[in-house]
Formats: C-alpha cells, sequence, structure tokens
C-alpha cells in the first residue's frame, strides 16, 4: 500500500520543476515550431549601415522570386500602423523620437527595418531580400557618448535639435559641505559596456488575423503578452478585445523580450493585408541587431570620506546610451537606478545626475537587474578603492559604513525605506564559506614572492530594488502602466485546482513555484494543482515577469486567491457538517469541527457539493473561484555578500576565476532548488559582463560582435562553479516574507569579479581594469602601471 | 532536389530536399520533429545536437542530404517509455530552466558520456564546451552529468558503443 500524496509543506522544499517533462523530451512550444494551415514566412531587410536617407525602396524585382507572395516597403505599410511605443518618458520634456516598424526615410542604425519579404518557406524570404532595390545615402554615426553630447554632433533625429534625450538630477544633503570636510576624496570613471542578452531562444512571432470571429492572435517570444496586448492593439489600430496576444513557451528573456517590438506590428498588419498567417524568427546576428541591448553608461563617480573609512558623500554623474529609438523602457533603465548608488551604506550627503543621450546604435533597453547593477557596480567598486586607499580591509570599509541589522527599517540618503536585512549575517558566512582570512594569507605570500599568477580577492556586499513595482511609485516616475499583479485560483467539481496568473515565466518555474503556494493553502497534492499563463485570453489580467516581481507581487496574489478560495468553500462544510462556519476548521486539505477532529470533510468533497449546488446554505454561489489583485505598497530589498577569488596571469593577463561564495538573502524562499538556479544564472551573467561580453560597435557604427563568433558568451569551461547559500531575514512588506532572487545573482557578482581582478594586480599601482576584464585590458593594465610588466 | 533516405527517431524517411537545406530545417520544418531548436547560426550555441549514427553533431551545420542512409536521433527519440538517465538527471538536479539549449545538452552529455563514462566535472565542462546556456551558469548541468554518469554505470544501460565509420568525420565538422 503506498501512502497517499502529500498535501502540505509545500512551501520551502526542493520540489522537482514541474515543467520539465516536455523540456527534457522535445515536446515544446516555441513560437517558430508552430504552424498553421496557409502559413507564409517573413523575412526583414535591414539597414547595413549605421545612419543613412534612403531612397525609394524598391520591392518589385523580389516579388518576382520564387514562392514570393507579397513584399512592402516602410512607405507600403505607413497608414497601417501608428509609432512603435515607449512607456517611458522620464521627464516632462523626454525627446521621444518617431519610431516607425518600417524605416521611411531614415535608417538610425545597423539592423533598423527597412523593408519585408513574406514567401511560402524561410529560405524563398531569406534569397528574395536580395532583390529588394534600396538606396542609402550615408549620414555621419553617432557612435561616441560624449561626443553625442557636443554642441556640433551630427544628430541622430534631426529635427530634435540635439542628441540629449533627457537630463534628470537629485540631491539631498549639502555635498559640497561634505566634500569639504572629507580627508579623502575619491574619483572614478567606469563604463558599463553594451551587453547583448542572449536568450537562447531568438526572438519570434507568428501572426494570425484569418480567424473568423475577426479576432487577431499573436504568438510571440515575449515576457510581456499583457503588455504586448495594450500597447501593440493601439499600435496597429486592433480593438484591444479582437487582440489575443500568446507567450507560448519562451526561451529565457532577460530583459530582451521585455518590449514592444517592430516585427510583433509588422507580423499583424502584413498578415492583415495579405490574409494568412505570417510568421518571423530571428536568426541570431538579426536579434543581435534588433533585439533591445543592456547597460551602455558612462559612470563617474566621486566619494567623499574620513580617514577612518567613514564614507560622507556620493556624487554621481551619468551619461546613457538610448541608442537610436526609445523602446519602452529605454530611458526608465537609468531611471530605475537612481535609488541604488548609495547601496547599503549610510551617507550624509548625494547628488546624481543623469543625461540619455541617443546614439546610431541599436536601442538600449531593459537586461537582468535593469538599473539596478549599474549603481550596485559602481558602489562597490567605490568601496573597494576606498579601502585600498586608506590601506583597510575591503570589508572593514563597508562594515564602517553600512546599515547595522538594528537599525532598520532604515531610510537611505535617496528616501528608500530599507525594512529588513542583516549585511553582517550575510558576510559573516560568506567570510566563513569562502575561507576568507586563508586566502589573503595566500594572497600576501605570493606578493611577496612576485608570482607571476597573482591572487585576487573581490568583494561585492550589494543589495538591490525587487518587486517592481507599487502603481503609484511608477505614476509618480512617468511611467505609463501600474505594476499590480492578478492571479484567479479555482476550486474545479473533482477537486483539482487551477491558478490562473499574470505573471509570464520563461524559465524561472512558476508552474512548480505557484503550484507548491496553492497546494499548500488548499490542502491538495502539488499534482493536482495546474497554473496557467501566458495567453490574454487564459489569463486576461497581468503585467508580466520582469524585475524580480513574480514571487513577491504574483506569488502574493496566488496565495492570497487561495485562501480565498478556502474562505468560499468554508460555509459550504459548515453547511454540510451541520455547524456554524464558526466552528468548522480548516488544516490539510479538510474542514473539521472545532472540538470534535473526527467530524469532517474534505476539500474536494466540499468542490464537489459546490459544483452540484443541490444544497447549499443560503446566498452561498456554487462557484469556488477567486480572483485577487495585489498592488504593492513598495519595493523589497534582497541582498548578499559575493566573495570571489580569481588567478591573474600577470604575464598573459588571463583571469580565472578560482572560487566564488554567493550568500544572498532573498527574504523567505518557497522553492530552495530555483533559488539556487536563479543565482547561478545571474552569477554567470555578471561574471559574463565582467570577464567576456561587449557588444562592440566600430567607429561607422558597425555591430562587430554581431554573432556568437564574437560575443563571447561563456560556456561552460569558462565559468566556475559556485558555492552558494542564504541568510533569510524575511520581508516585513509583504505577508509571506518574500524579496524576489531572479536578478540578485547578476546584481552582486560583477562588482565582486571586476573587485577581484583590480585586486589581484594592487601591487602594479592599477585601480581599475574595464570591464569586461579581456586578458588584453588586463595586460595592458599593468604595463601601463608597470613599465616592467609583470615584475612587480 | 535530392532524394534521401534517413531514419529519424526510429522512423523512417524517403523525401526530397533540396540539396542546401540544413538538416535542422528538415527536421523541425520538414518532419515537423521541433524538439530540435536553433539558437544561432553560426554553430556556437549547440542546441541543434543531434546524434547521427551515435555520434553528436550540431544539425544546424550538416546539410539534410549528409544524413542520407544515416540514423537521426533528436530528443524527441531517447525516451523509451522511461525517460533516459540523461534526461531524468536533467530534471532531478535542475539542469534546467527555460529549457531551450536542454535538448542539445542532453545529447552532447550522452555523447560525451559513451566517450567517458565517468567524467570529472572539469571533463564534463570541457566536453560540453559547444553548448551554451544562458539560464543555469551550467552548475546544474555538470551535477546533471555528473548524476547520470553515476546512475548509467550503476545500470550498465549505457549507449552501446558505435563503430564509427570512416565518413563520420565528415558529419562530425
Amino acid at each position: 500500500m503506498t501512502a497517499p500524496p502529500r498535501t502540505t509543506g509545500f512551501i520551502g522544499r526542493p520540489v522537482r520543476r514541474k515543467e520539465d517533462a516536455r523540456l527534457i523530451t522535445g515536446q515544446t512550444r516555441w513560437t517558430d515550431n508552430l504552424r498553421l494551415p496557409g502559413l507564409l514566412y517573413m523575412a526583414i531587410l535591414r539597414s547595413p549601415v549605421a545612419h543613412a536617407r534612403i531612397g525609394p525602396v524598391d520591392v518589385s524585382a523580389a516579388l518576382a522570386e520564387p514562392g514570393v507572395v507579397a513584399a512592402f516597403s516602410g512607405a507600403d505599410l505607413a497608414d497601417e500602423y501608428g509609432p512603435l511605443p515607449t512607456a517611458w518618458p522620464v521627464t516632462d520634456d523626454t525627446i521621444v523620437p518617431d519610431h516607425p516598424a518600417l524605416a521611411t526615410d531614415e535608417v538610425r542604425h545597423v539592423g533598423d527595418a527597412v523593408a519585408v519579404v513574406i514567401a511560402e518557406n524561410r529560405y524563398q524570404a531569406a534569397d528574395a531580400l536580395d532583390a529588394v532595390d534600396v538606396r542609402y545615402d550615408r549620414l555621419p554615426p553617432v557612435v561616441d557618448l560624449e561626443a553625442a553630447l557636443a554642441p556640433d554632433a551630427p544628430l541622430v533625429h534631426a529635427g530634435s535639435g540635439t542628441n540629449r534625450c533627457f537630463t534628470w538630477s537629485f540631491s539631498a544633503g549639502d555635498y559640497s559641505a561634505v566634500k569639504a570636510r572629507a580627508e579623502v576624496v575619491l574619483s572614478r570613471r567606469f563604463i558599463q559596456q553594451r551587453v547583448l542578452p542572449t536568450a537562447m531562444e531568438p526572438r519570434a512571432v507568428l501572426a494570425d488575423t484569418t480567424t473568423a470571429v475577426g479576432e487577431s492572435t499573436l504568438w510571440t517570444a515575449t515576457q510581456v503578452p499583457h503588455i504586448v496586448r495594450v500597447l501593440l492593439s493601439s499600435v496597429c489600430r486592433i480593438p484591444e478585445q479582437k487582440l489575443r496576444v500568446i507567450a507560448p513557451d519562451v526561451g529565457g528573456g532577460f530583459g530582451g523580450k521585455l518590449n514592444v517590438y517592430a516585427e510583433e506590428a509588422l507580423a499583424l498588419v502584413v498578415s492583415r493585408r495579405i490574409g494568412r498567417p505570417v510568421k518571423w524568427t530571428a536568426s541570431r546576428g538579426e536579434d543581435y541587431q534588433a533585439t533591445t541591448h543592456g547597460r551602455g553608461m558612462i559612470q563617474d563617480i566621486e566619494v567623499a570620506a574620513m580617514r577612518d573609512g567613514r564614507a560622507l558623500g556620493l556624487k554621481v554623474d551619468l551619461i546613457s546610451d538610448m541608442g537610436a529609438y526609445l523602446q519602452i523602457l529605454t530611458a526608465g533603465v537609468p531611471l530605475l537606478g537612481r535609488y541604488m548608488y548609495p547601496g547599503i551604506y549610510k551617507f550624509e550627503a548625494h547628488e546624481i545626475r543623469c543625461q540619455g543621450v541617443f546614439t546610431t546604435k541599436t536601442p538600449t533597453d531593459s537586461y537582468r537587474g535593469a538599473g539596478r547593477p549599474e549603481p550596485a557596480f559602481a558602489i562597490e567598486r567605490m568601496m573597494d578603492e576606498l579601502a585600498a586607499e586608506l590601506d583597510l580591509d575591503p570589508l572593514e570599509v563597508r562594515e564602517r559604513n553600512w546599515i547595522e541589522h538594528e537599525e532598520f527599517p532604515y531610510t537611505t540618503i535617496t528616501g528608500l525605506t530599507y525594512d529588513s536585512g542583516s549585511y553582517e549575517a550575510a558576510t559573516a558566512r560568506a567570510r566563513e564559506l569562502f575561507g576568507y582570512d586563508e586566502l589573503r594569507r595566500e594572497q600576501a605570500l605570493r606578493r611577496d614572492r612576485g608570482d607571476r599568477v597573482q591572487l585576487g580577492i573581490g568583494v561585492s556586499t550589494y543589495t538591490e530594488m525587487a518587486g517592481l513595482a507599487p502603481s503609484r511609485w511608477f505614476g509618480q516616475h512617468r511611467y505609463v502602466a501600474g505594476g499590480w499583479e492578478t492571479a484567479g485560483v479555482r476550486l474545479l467539481p473533482t477537486g483539482r485546482v487551477e491558478a490562473v496568473v499574470g505573471t509570464s515565466p520563461h524559465g524561472q518555474g512558476h508552474v512548480t513555484t505557484f503550484s507548491q503556494i496553492v497546494a499548500d493553502t488548499v490542502g491538495v497534492p502539488l499534482d493536482d494543482v495546474d497554473v496557467l499563463h501566458g495567453d490574454t485570453s487564459v489569463a486576461p489580467h497581468g503585467l508580466d515577469t520582469y524585475g524580480s516581481r513574480s514571487m513577491v507581487i504574483g506569488g502574493r496574489a496566488v496565495l492570497a486567491a487561495a485562501e480565498a478560495v478556502v474562505a468560499q468553500a468554508k460555509p459550504i462544510a459548515a453547511h454540510l457538517l451541520e455547524v456554524e462556519p464558526g466552528d468548522v476548521e480548516f488544516a490539510d486539505g479538510r474542514f473539521s469541527v472545532r472540538g470534535a477532529p473526527d467530524a469532517g470533510i474534505t476539500i474536494q468533497k466540499v468542490a464537489l457539493a459546490a459544483f452540484t449546488a443541490h444544497d447549499l446554505p443560503e446566498g452561498v454561489t456554487p462557484v469556488l473561484h477567486a480572483d485577487v489583485t495585489i498592488d504593492p505598497e513598495t519595493f523589497s530589498y534582497p541582498h548578499g555578500t559575493h566573495l570571489c577569488a580569481s588567478e591573474v596571469d600577470t604575464e598573459t593577463g588571463a583571469v580565472s576565476v578560482r572560487s566564488y561564495v554567493a550568500v544572498d538573502d532573498v527574504g523567505r524562499v518557497v522553492n530552495p532548488l530555483i533559488v539556487d538556479g536563479q543565482v547561478h544564472g545571474g552569477i554567470t551573467q555578471g561574471l559574463a559582463q565582467a570577464l567576456y561580453e561587449e557588444a562592440v560597435y566600430d567607429t561607422e557604427g558597425n555591430l562587430v560582435t554581431g554573432s556568437l563568433v564574437d560575443y563571447m558568451v561563456p560556456g561552460p569551461p569558462d565559468v566556475p562553479p559556485y558555492t552558494t547559500d542564504r541568510t533569510e531575514t524575511p520581508a516585513t512588506t509583504n505577508p509571506m516574507g518574500v524579496k524576489g532572487a531572479g536578478e540578485a545573482g547578476t546584481i552582486g557578482s560583477v562588482p565582486a569579479v571586476v573587485n577581484s581582478v583590480v585586486d589581484a594586480l594592487r601591487p602594479f599601482g592599477v585601480t581599475d581594469v574595464r570591464m569586461p576584464c579581456t586578458p588584453e585590458r588586463v595586460w595592458r593594465a599593468i604595463h601601463e602601471h608597470s613599465p616592467r610588466g609583470g615584475v612587480v | 532536389m535530392v532524394r534521401i533516405i534517413t531514419t529519424v527517431d526510429g522512423a523512417r524517411h524517403d523525401d526530397d530536399v533540396e540539396a542546401r537545406l540544413l538538416l535542422v530545417h528538415y527536421l523541425r520544418d520538414q518532419l515537423g520533429r521541433t524538439g530540435t531548436p536553433i539558437g544561432c547560426d553560426t554553430s556556437n550555441c549547440g542546441a541543434c545536437t543531434v546524434l547521427i549514427d551515435g555520434y553528436s553533431a550540431k544539425s544546424c551545420t550538416v546539410l539534410a542530404v549528409q544524413v542520407d542512409g544515416r540514423e537521426v536521433t533528436t530528443v524527441q527519440g531517447l525516451a523509451d517509455g522511461d525517460l533516459h538517465p540523461v534526461q531524468k538527471a536533467f530534471h532531478e538536479e535542475h539542469g534546467l530552466q527555460c529549457g531551450f539549449c536542454t535538448p542539445g545538452m542532453i545529447i552532447a552529455a550522452i555523447d560525451l558520456l559513451s566517450d567517458n563514462p565517468d567524467p570529472s566535472d572539469g571533463e564534463v565542462r570541457r566536453g560540453m564546451e559547444g553548448n551554451l546556456c544562458r539560464c543555469t551558469g551550467y552548475h546544474n548541468i555538470v551535477k546533471a552529468v555528473r548524476a547520470a554518469s553515476a546512475d548509467l554505470r550503476a545500470t550498465a544501460q549505457g549507449p552501446a558503443p558505435v563503430e564509427p565509420a570512416p565518413e563520420h568525420a565528415v558529419v562530425r565538422a
């Protein structure tokens, strides 16, 4: 006899993922897998130059090519849609340039779309692009951020009169006064290089406007089907109720699929024009030109401090690369970072200014951490610089400045109130796992010996704001939408449960973690719960998945909806048990009579009784279904201590990460297996920015790293194994105590790794190495400061 | 058009294909075997890895005509009622998140384990260097391959060794 399945205690357990069964057997539904009767393939002709006026685009020869059904220029489709939207004009005077899905008069980055060809198969569509005739009259490219701000700079958008998209600033306290009082003032310039999100699944779109009911359906590899529906219905002039957006299986996002893209609009309007379903799938090279890039920022940072290591003031001046157009969050990304430059530290004064700049490059937008890794990098690098300047241990400098556990809740100089955390506990645990003191001893020994391979130890004690975001906060910051999330829980007649969620997972494992919450709350086996998502007809309300929001906001909504369903079932149970609802208790899927635990009824029996409705109490409806919308009151603040030991070959400049310890505090953990996975992947993406990845543009505005041959996404031998652990100080701002775990790894790891490289090179007088810290850059840094190269 | 006869996941196919047709497009678009995805256009990512006569190959770098007379195994052909031990290990060790690289990872791991039934962590990392994952940081993929290795050795049901014919070098290139 087998034991009955568990019906409680799922939260906190490393439950294996429900998602996996299809994914490991290839029973997948990636957008490119989907086929419909009459399906045509769309290929897109893209600008090979960074900036040019384009003459008339002649598609007539393409129409004569084999298999070609239609071909359109920008002028041909101009009446079909409005400009692509931005959702975040960050100031009153933010310049929002016109952004047509297909260029009509000017192209502004390599990859800007110029024409489309639609054919019976993908090879024919790609072949026929060669037959489209376009004349490009070159205009000057705008590549360098500072040069773009010069008064005589060529303009990306001639009509705007400037390349400056916006300027905002903020200050608190009197920075000039604390600087005057300071004993040490340190300035550094950091470059947050552009990076390519590189979800393993390139973007893909399938549009079908041919259904009999006049409904348009868009399958798209997106993180944000709900946002796509709202914005695209307006762009393509489709009544919102007639547009259904489906995110089927989506192979990663990392911010690159958090947008409303030209190809989505094009597939819809082309399908509408020709009356057949149309599919477009990016090649990797196309994806790199046409999917938003991440980061892209110059950071000038100044810290004023006392010689005992106490930091007083922090000044930040930023130039942020918008690229050629504003995609939905382009201008907002640096604003998300505005609050986070002080990190976990107490400052008396703070000034920050940011200028957004247009360039003739692919637009930037969210990339894992969006706006928060940049400040975490800057402040954590500066803490190491301050430690080096004062000849103090980097952990000691941090301890002198961080918010102590007893001081929570603590309102920082930027006005955010951190609710909870223990930087002491995370750091102590990380130190222990890392063997910090032993490694410092080894480092000293190797420095004394003048070893060719030096050891560097990098520290990062980061925090972030997660759970984006309170709708009111978004409103105050001019974002056009809210940040709430919705979940519905339905108890079905057979006792099974469906949860319908507005988040849209693409690797995060929501089906598993939300099932854990529902199963625990309703008291049913895990396999009796299903989670439906990613289809605006099935899950009509939601704001999707980004910004470490899904558990913090969506999970909360799931919990509340599950509790509400149990509450709906309770009067029915009481009626069937012939007692007052107040006398009924609920635990582990069973209603029982208080004081008489043998008298009880399972929730499955209540579900059936509700469905049959033969004998319901007065005023009780037979439907056991609750929808709950949660709008968070504030952010959550995950934090952690990451320690990285790197071996740096001073003759070749090669960096090898020897050990990496991450102790993160993401609050309460629903599934430790999944949280660890998020941390592993996050660290790796940060490590990749630190050591390997950069979207390089040449002076003509060509994306030189336009494929995976040149863009160095690390493979298995390029990254180390990780030691991860957690401290747990539950968030006090939500009933589950969760803080969000999707971006912490990326935010913590970039400065930890770069600090380790710079630390290894301190004996050479090196105070910074630009990211990515390639062997060449490391070697040059050594030789710039030490003419004798590897000899100290 | 060129006539090819091939076996894919145990089913025999007799098809006319364009000489330039890539194997991965033949599998996906012509046969509807969409379990094998495409992650790049330069043979770097390995998402499209399949077995050809028991050896792993990136199916975006092989022409359909090159598998004439050969046997192709995709991720969809591994589970024979039960999951293959490598599939099982990826699930148990949380070796996947979005799952897009997973078919290629699983196939590459099977090939690695047939060459080296008991690889170290480092040998797993080096042996799988042609496969990229953006979600997991490889940490749990390495664990999964090691776990599968132990499982396969314990049950001694590893894939039967295949004697390579000289032509294999061509498709493996």
